[in-house]
């Protein structure tokens, strides 16, 4: 035993430095990872003047929020520059939050329904069906976008909200029911079964019994579709023409290929973007994890 | 299983309760299936159907069906197919080769760092908030030649100033929009991997120890084929959104200069709405589906073949 013990101890030393060295590398990427939405934030509140001098100025010599009250279209003393004209911030905003929301709770209550169909029960075609819904997913967006830019303007939904909403709906359902296929697996199938012997029916089983278990992964499910909701431009550019139903991501682009030199009102604008997004995930942080790698865990 | 059982074992009481019960799993499916075949099936069949055509926007009313010769004039006529397909294929291998590797190493990091875990996975997680888009746009503006936060660090290391042409250039542009892809989509592996670590028994690891296995043998041994089934999810997630890309270089550099930095994405949106060839469009969006299929399946199958290993038994 005694032979044993060096080694171990030698080894022990020898792990506190590489563990200051790993927590060292570690903060160093992070920081890598993190500077860009830091450096985002600082130029949202510098001096205009500022992001264009050289040399380049690294720490704001003062708090100027006037990008912001710019975008809200408050008066400022640096007047509305380069903007042409009040953007409909508020009406984005409401698009944009309109279209996540309903669209994500849709994608959820469809896609949990499926999700759980295709964890508890074998039936022909299945595999089928489950292949069919992930290559739907599969399809790029840009692929998807051309014909339904035709077919949208034929059925009166092009530049509608409701257009908006069965698309991402669409476009939600399959990652929903993967994502909760995994979570109903992590059930387990006695709980269902002995519910059922108890005199429940299928549908009184799954709502009270497997459901209330899966929660964790519906709020997993509905925080990824909400993301990609929000934050999808592919399809948006295309369906959405005007103020009407436009979301932010096409807005942001429309905002930038008009005023390419005011950078500090792009920053601006993706803070107000990033906000919902930092909220919603913070929420529900654990949840996304443990619903991402359930699959994986209980594969 | 149990209804086939019970229907022939026991008189049938209530049939209609029977027959409700019996569907109600295909019924709790069909609402999925319907909205997924109404605004992905229907439309994509249309597209196919348009890229057997001459369809363009001007000549929306006289449209011929020619057969596969928008494929062929892409694959065999066209000049820039070839390019852009094989960059697309460099992209994609480099950006998920990359990401995966650094995923690992950040996930192994922030697995075995000792404080801060929980402060560092936001930090981390941070990138996957943000919209493509977005991440175009910054990107965009960092590697600006003039103002851009990379030419004004390197001024600031070298002290002289640099005009570094970083998305005129072709070959730098490519670095730039990979660079970009990169800081999009790693967190995200680097995040299910570590939660893979940190799910990995410790028994294994400590029966290496005692034997004396070095770290290296134990990463290689013990680590990695665990860690395959989270492997496989992230690849798996990763690959439904590799065409988030598009979004990316659409902004950055739109697929230029002079579709130097074009991939098969940007190029369907050239055809099809900067070129007046709509049904050229189609046909290359086909294809960007058939990549996108290949590659999918070939990500995906290993996950459904870990999940499903006790369904398909039978």
């Amino acid at each position: 035993m005694s032979t044993e013990t060096t080694p171990l101890k030698k080894r022990h030393r020898r792990d506190r430095w590489t563990n200051l060295a790993s927590d060292v590398a570690l903060w160093v990427i992070m920081l890598i990872f993190f500077l860009p939405v830091f450096w985002i934030i600082l130029t949202s509140v510098r001096d205009r003047t500022e992001i264009t001098s050289f040399p380049p100025v690294w720490i704001p010599t003062g708090l100027n929020i006037d990008s912001y009250l710019i975008l809200f279209g408050f008066p400022t003393p640096e007047g509305a520059f380069d903007m042409g004209g009040a953007i409909p911030l508020a009406k984005y905003a409401t698009n944009s939050s309109v279209i996540a929301l309903v669209s994500t709770f849709f994608a959820l209550v469809f896609g949990t329904l499926a999700g759980y169909v295709f964890s508890r029960f074998k039936f022909k075609g299945k595999n089928g069906i489950y292949l069919g819904m992930m290559l739907a997913r599969a399809i790029p967006g840009i692929a998807l976008s051309l014909p339904l830019f035709i077919v949208f303007a034929r059925t009166g939904l092009s530049d509608t909200i409701q257009g908006m909403i069965i698309t991402y709906t669409a476009l939600n359902i399959p990652f929903t029911t993967w994502l909760m296929d995994g979570f109903f697996r992590a059930i387990p199938k006695e709980l269902d079964e002995a519910a059922r012997i108890d005199g429940c029916s299928l549908w009184q089983a799954f709502l009270n019994i497997s459901l209330p278990l899966a929660l964790p992964g519906v709020a997993a499910a509905g925080i990824f579709a909400f993301l990609t909701s929000w934050n999808e431009f592919a399809l948006a550019s295309i369906i959405t023409r005007t103020a009407h139903s436009r979301t932010f991501p096409p807005a942001l682009l429309e905002f930038t290929s008009s005023f390419v030199s005011d950078w500090r009102g792009m920053t601006a604008l993706s803070v107000l973007m990033l906000i919902p997004a930092v909220i919603f995930v913070a929420l529900v942080q654990r949840q996304l994890l443990e619903g991402l790698t359930s699959g994986a865990t209980k594969g | 299983m149990t209804d086939a059982i019970s229907s022939k074992t026991l008189p049938r009481r209530k049939p209609s309760f029977q027959f409700s019960e019996k569907h109600l799993p295909i019924a709790m499916v069909m609402p999925s299936l319907i909205i997924i075949l109404l605004v992905v099936g229907v439309p994509m069949a249309y597209s196919l159907y348009l890229s057997f055509t001459d369809f363009t926007f001007t000549t929306a009313k006289n449209v011929h069906f020619i057969g596969l010769e928008n494929y062929y004039t892409l694959l065999f006529k066209d000049e820039l197919f070839w390019p852009v397909f094989g960059r697309t294929i460099l992209f994609t291998t480099i950006a998920v080769n990359v990401e995966f590797l650094l995923g690992l190493g950040i996930a192994q990091l922030m697995a075995r760092a000792v404080r801060g875990q929980s402060l560092a996975r936001t930090l981390m997680m941070m990138p996957m908030m943000f919209a493509p888009i977005l991440i175009g746009l910054q990107f965009k503006w960092f590697f600006n030649a003039e103002i851009g936060l990379v030419n004004n660090i390197l001024y600031a290391i070298t002290g002289q100033q640099q005009n570094i042409p970083w998305l005129i250039d072709g070959k730098l542009g490519f670095i730039t929009l990979l660079v970009a892809e990169i800081w999009m989509s790693t967190p995200f592996m680097a995040i299910i991997l570590e939660a893979g670590l940190l799910s990995l028994p410790t028994d294994p690891f400590e029966a290496a120890d005692i034997d004396g296995a070095s770290g290296w043998q134990k990463f290689q041994l013990i680590t990695l084929p665990l860690l395959m089934p989270f492997v496989y999810t992230a690849m798996a997630i990763r690959s439904l959104d590799i065409a988030r890309a598009y979004d990316v270089v659409n902004i950055m550099t739109g697929g230029g200069p002079g579709n130097r930095t074009e991939l098969m994405w940007t190029y369907v949106n050239r055809l099809a709405f900067g070129g007046q060839q709509f049904a050229m469009g189609t046909a290359m969006s086909y294809i960007t589906v058939i990549f996108s299929f290949i590659f999918t399946y070939m990500l995906f199958q290993n996950v459904l073949k870990s999940r499903w290993a006790g369904d398909m038994e039978e």
